[in-house]
């Protein structure tokens, strides 16, 4: 498990199997949080404008109006579909979708890029065949941030209660969730030591 | 000859209306945030003393969630953006 280190870091011994672990955990986060259904400006309003333009100088204004008009009133994007994404990023506004629509226009790109930053300073860490991992007191943030986003996703997916335990004991064996739970257990215990490393 | 519209924009926002009302971070509980993790964030982000984090996670675990801060709509707004980014469940609000 992770150990201080001058400096404010933490450093831990990774065997080859928990390192090959922690990869395929991370994939699929950062997978998760590409984001496909963000809309590029379309090449048909593109064409639309430039007809305009061309029609007078003074469409000129139009265009930069009609621009102004499409920005404010595109459809501010909604609570992810997938409950892991809508737990990775959720609604700023509990009862109020308008402002929490309006906040996730302006700021959800940006989670998701921070986190997929996260992600990428865990998986460029860590050894390609195991070994001691070295963070500097950045990395080891980012590593704790990145770790959780893990977290949550099994969390949700596994739908973990605070009793994860109880959960835990209750679980036969041969339950196809067996496995995914004690991984589960193993990041918790990562984490956990991650924070008391750098937390002093 | 044309119809006004039957309903108009007021051009104010409930915000507007009751000024001196400020804005609040809340943190909610959730089963899968470790409890040292949600610490450590409220001393980080904030610079709260060990102390006052502890107190706040103790209330997010107990009491389901907590105000672990105070101030502007922007400056509750900047809080939940980084609050997300560690992963923790928070949203924004006005105190009534």
């Amino acid at each position: 498990m992770f150990r201080p280190i001058k400096g404010g870091g933490a450093s831990i011994w990774l065997s080859p199997d928990e390192t090959t672990l922690l990869r395929a955990l991370v994939a699929p986060v950062v997978e998760l949080l590409n984001d496909p259904a963000r809309p590029a400006p379309s090449a048909n309003t593109a064409a639309e404008s430039a007809d305009l333009a061309d029609a007078a100088e003074s469409a000129d204004l139009f265009d930069d109006l009609e621009k102004m008009f499409n920005e404010t009133a595109a459809e501010p994007p909604k609570t992810p579909a997938d409950p892991v994404l809508a737990r990775l990023l959720p609604d700023a506004y509990q009862d109020d979708p308008d402002a929490a629509g309006e906040f996730r226009k302006y700021t959800e790109s940006s989670l998701r890029e921070a986190k997929k930053y996260f992600a990428q300073t865990l998986l460029e860490t860590l050894p390609p065949e195991g070994g001691r991992v070295k963070l500097n007191a950045d990395q080891a943030r980012d590593w704790l941030r990145a770790l959780n986003d893990v977290r949550l996703m099994f969390g949700v997916r596994l739908e973990v209660t605070e009793d994860f335990e109880d959960q835990l004991a209750a679980l036969d064996p041969n339950d196809p969730r067996f496995a995914a739970f004690e991984v589960y257990g193993w990041l918790g215990t990562l984490q956990e030591s991650l924070v008391w490393a750098i937390a002093r | 000859m044309s119809v006004a519209p039957a309903e108009v924009d007021l051009p104010w926002s409930a915000e507007e209306i009751t000024p001196d009302k400020p804005w609040l971070t809340i943190v909610w509980n959730d089963p899968v945030n470790l409890m040292s993790y949600v610490t450590y964030v409220f001393e980080h982000v904030f610079g709260y003393p060990r102390r006052k984090a502890e107190k706040l996670m103790l209330d997010v675990h107990h009491k389901g969630k907590a105000v672990v801060a105070s101030g502007t709509r922007e400056a509750m707004e900047r809080n939940v953006e980084v609050l997300h980014g560690y992963g923790l469940w928070a949203t924004v609000k006005q105190d009534v």
